[in-house]
């Protein structure tokens, strides 16, 4: 005769059992669940991305609406040249930030600017376009590129700051102190040593900060504000390749359609290739030869 | 007490090197090659210049707030607090009121959470916990990929791909089972709530499932063993060992996922309908505070039209600094509390 | 030619913690003196209070008097120029990874200003023959990293780099604690030779060494001086128990 105890043990184990199957199936569909539209959205902006891409598409500008053709070029070029605006200062400010934390920054005041650095991160994007508005466009009465690079550094510097600082906190003190040694300034030393140490960890998380504002659209909507033709003046409203997809995206024609999606893959690849590059540089040690 | 010694004659030692080492004809005097001077005035220059870009960062926060609030201030004095709680949004007779767009951001993002916060804690805790090794950097890695696709583009799907995928096939689904809730009635469009919802949810899985990742990793293999040990299946070894000591970060991950939706603006605008309205159905049209000034804020006419606009970015801007700062708080709670309590 | 150190009443602080009471000695002149006691004794602290190296810690306090030569090392002189007249080696060689050994040797000199491309040419040579590098490195020294060679030679690389910009005192802290018995071996030989030239100080924790490279010694002891003489005479007949009962390994 089966005893009681025993068996009530294994009904339970059973019931117990299947919960644990249910959760990896459960655990298990929701990663389907989510790599579905990843796979979707790739697989859709080469589907319909890549038909449009052809030289003409990079080498010319937009068409009058109505007609069948031309390209982004223009937006492409914008967007090299808001981005370079905004790396003028984002870069410097940013990488500056970074080297206070770590180097001078281990104390109350440094928490303080650690702490801003990630609310201001948390700031969305659009929200930093009104600002850049206020202080750009307002000022000088018109759209201009300024404005928009203005907005995109101002969204770099978080990244940066923590990057560099996290970089240049894992040099190692010796280093330092190998320098110190010779009598070499401090101010050198975190130039000429520390920095330059970990030069190819914030050169990544420069990427990183690229990558990231290079795709965003809602901060460029009033402050870069588009442009149909060529522009390289720093102080005329400028084509962005974000903005360009999404003006074609809510535009009513089919041919407008066709080029928002090409105009997509060409974003989707540079921030891809930006992404990989970063992966790549840190599977490779970011610190060239220290033991 | 210390001896002081006195020269004396050299004691001996070891062998010399080879001769081709050592260097024929030692220099009579050291000569400083260096005249360089102390260093202290540019270590000081140095010192502020770093510092100065720090008081950048403050700065720029300051600058923001400062910048919100001059350029709200004349819809504030025009309408005051109920701003908020007013839906008449009409820019000809300048009366605006924004509790569409506060509804709207809170529904949107409400329903990306009940449909992202499943998916993005059953990818987290699939990856790290029941994941094969070789596994768990590749999944890891698309995840982050995810979040890496801008807002524009997931918006351009969204319009192409995902509107007709519910205006066709889920809507009607979802109105002829589910209508009698009230959630899903009305003629199937597929550009409104559902489908904002729904692309927001994609967009916040990546955020909330690498958080999550780290406060699970973040829970000791002490913690996980001790429950093994009392004979558990590996679900409740996962459900009591791991997820229950990481609970408060994972609430912080998900508040950070909303802090995330709160402010996310192109997709949403691209899909949701753009209709200051409040409605129950989610299949309705609505407006966020984040599309509103992404719509009509450079097309704005007269100055109060603006400073409403202005003055939702500032709560906007609030909003979302509070759920980020206490998400922080959470997270931070577990990744740091966790290694001291765990030696108890 | 080296000159003397002569150190009084030195008292060091990490924060409110003192770990030098009261060190008075006097360092000779193209000699090797070498610093030993147990763990923790001060001996780092010592070393790194000649050459301001202490106070880069933060929070750090020094009092006392430090002269070299006719040099008050801690007034009057900013704490770079002395640096480069008193060199050190430390216990992990640290090359400069992302330098070659040519610029690491070079370094010192550059980034105090210095430029002439023919007269470095010339002291990285010196420098690298001066620590018996030179016939290993020669073919290799722009292409090679500092940190691809091996723990000896890195040491040897540090020591060199040290000596590029001419100091007048070398300060080693255990500079072969973390090399192979081969590698101690060249760099004590390496020490003997310098002496001609230079004044050496060198903190050890392997007795042995001591009395094998240096012609005095200081016996430190929970941040105390507690006895310094000549070698030969610290390790056959010390004058105070505590030295005789660490030579004799009752401690430490």
């Amino acid at each position: 005769m089966p005893d009681p105890l025993s068996s009530r043990l294994t009904h339970l184990s059973v019931w117990r059992r299947s919960k644990n199957v249910l959760a990896t199936i459960c655990a298990g569909g929701a990663v389907i669940l989510v790599l579905l539209p990843l796979v979707a959205i790739f697989g859709y902006l080469l589907y319909r991305g890549v038909g449009s891409l052809n030289w003409a598409f990079l080498t010319q500008i937009p068409k009058p609406v109505g007609e069948s053709g031309g390209g982004m070029a223009n937006a492409i070029a914008g967007t090299c040249l808001i981005l370079f605006i905004a790396s003028c200062f984002g870069v410097p400010i940013g990488i500056g930030a970074g080297i206070y934390l770590a180097e001078y920054g281990r104390n109350r005041f440094g928490d303080l600017v650690r702490f801003t650095a990630d609310v201001l991160n948390g700031v969305p994007s659009i929200v930093i376009g009104i600002v850049a508005y206020a202080i750009v466009v307002l000022e000088q009465g018109h759209f201009s590129a300024l404005a928009g690079g203005v907005a995109l550094g101002i969204m770099m510097i978080p990244t940066i700051t923590r990057a560099t600082e996290e970089m240049l906190l894992l040099v190692p003190q010796t280093i330092r102190e190998a320098a110190y040694g010779l009598g070499v300034a401090r101010w050198r030393t975190t130039l000429s040593i520390t920095l330059r140490t970990a030069s190819s960890g914030v050169i990544t998380g420069v990427m990183l900060a690229f990558a990231r504002v290079a795709g965003e659209t809602a901060p460029l909507l009033f402050t870069a504000f588009g442009n149909q033709y060529w522009n390289w003046k720093i102080n005329q409203p400028t084509a962005a390749l974000s903005l360009q997809v999404f003006t074609y995206a809510i535009s009513p024609f089919d041919e407008w359609h066709r080029q928002a999606w090409a105009g997509a893959l060409i974003l989707i690849i540079l921030i891809v290739l930006s992404v990989s590059a970063v992966r790549i540089a840190a599977g490779r040690g970011m610190l060239k030869g220290t033991s | 007490m210390a001896n002081r010694a006195l020269g004396a004659p050299r004691l001996p030692g070891p062998q010399p090197v080879a001769e081709s080492q050592v260097i024929s004809g030692a220099r009579a005097q050291p000569e400083p090659l260096i005249n360089a001077g102390s260093g202290h005035v540019s270590d000081r220059l140095f010192h502020l210049a770093m510092l100065g870009c720090g008081v950048c960062v403050l700065g720029l926060v300051g600058l923001i707030i400062y910048e919100l609030a001059r350029g709200s201030s004349l819809s504030w004095h025009a309408f005051g607090w109920k701003f908020f709680f007013r839906s008449e949004w009409d820019p000809v007779n300048e009366q605006f009121g924004a509790w569409a767009f506060v509804y709207g951001t809170l529904v949107s993002s409400l329903v990306a959470l009940a449909i992202g916060v499943p998916l993005a804690l059953g990818v987290a805790v699939f990856i790290t916990e029941m994941s094969p090794r070789w596994l768990k950097g590749p999944l890891a890695f698309t995840t982050e990929l995810l979040a890496a696709i801008p807002s524009v583009i997931y918006g351009l799907w969204a319009i192409f791909v995902l509107v007709p995928i519910l205006r066709q096939y889920l809507e009607p689904f979802l109105g002829k089972y589910f209508g009698w809730t009230g959630l899903f009635e009305g003629a199937p469009y597929g550009i409104g709530m559902l489908a904002a919802g729904i692309i927001l949810a994609i967009m916040i899985v990546p955020i909330i499932s690498s958080i999550t990742r780290e406060v699970m990793t973040a829970v000791s293999q002490q913690q996980r063993e001790a429950v093994l040990a009392l004979g558990a299946t590996r679900w409740e070894m996962i459900r009591t060992g791991v997820l229950r000591n990481a609970r408060a970060g994972i609430l912080g991950a998900i508040i950070l996922g909303l802090g995330r939706a709160l402010g996310e603006t192109m997709a949403v605008t691209m899909v949701i309908g753009n209709r200051p309205e409040i409605a129950r159905s989610l299949f309705a049209p609505g407006y966020t505070m984040a599309s509103v000034i992404a719509n009509e804020f450079s097309e704005a006419t007269g100055n109060t039209y603006l400073s409403a606009l202005i003055e939702i970015g500032l709560a906007l801007f609030l909003l979302t600094i509070i759920v980020n700062i206490l998400a922080q708080v959470l997270v931070w709670s577990v990744t740091r509390g966790m290694p001291a309590r765990s030696h108890a | 030619m080296g000159v003397g150190i002569k150190v009084e009443n030195l008292n060091a602080w990490f924060g409110k913690t003192q770990s030098l009471h009261d060190i008075s000695m006097d360092i000779q002149a193209n000699h090797a003196t070498a610093i030993i006691g147990p763990s923790g004794c001060g001996k780092s602290t010592f070393v790194r209070c000649l050459n301001r190296m202490h106070e880069t810690i933060p929070d750090t306090r020094v009092s006392g008097q430090v002269r070299m030569g006719e040099l008050d090392v801690y007034n009057g002189t900013a704490a770079v120029q002395i640096r480069r007249r008193i060199g050190m080696v430390f216990q992990k060689p640290n090359p400069f990874p992302t330098m070659s050994i040519y610029d690491n040797v070079a370094a010192g000199l550059r980034l105090n200003g210095f430029h002439d491309r023919r007269r470095l040419d010339e002291i990285v040579e010196r420098s690298l023959k001066l620590s018996a590098l030179w016939d290993e490195v020669k073919d290799n020294l722009r292409k090679k990293s500092g940190a691809s060679l091996s723990g000896g030679q890195q040491q040897r690389l540090c020591i060199a780099r040290a000596l590029a910009v001419e100091p007048q005192v070398l300060l080693m802290d255990e500079p072969c604690s973390a090399l192979d018995p081969i590698s101690t071996g060249k760099i004590e030989e390496l020490i003997f030779q310098l002496k001609e030239n230079f004044t050496i100080v060198i903190v050890t924790h392997n007795m042995q060494q001591a009395s094998r490279v240096a012609e005095f010694t200081g016996f430190f002891l929970m941040g105390r001086l507690v006895e310094y003489d000549r070698t030969e005479k610290i390790f056959t007949t010390p004058s105070d128990k505590r030295t005789e009962d660490y030579i004799t390994g009752r401690f430490g």
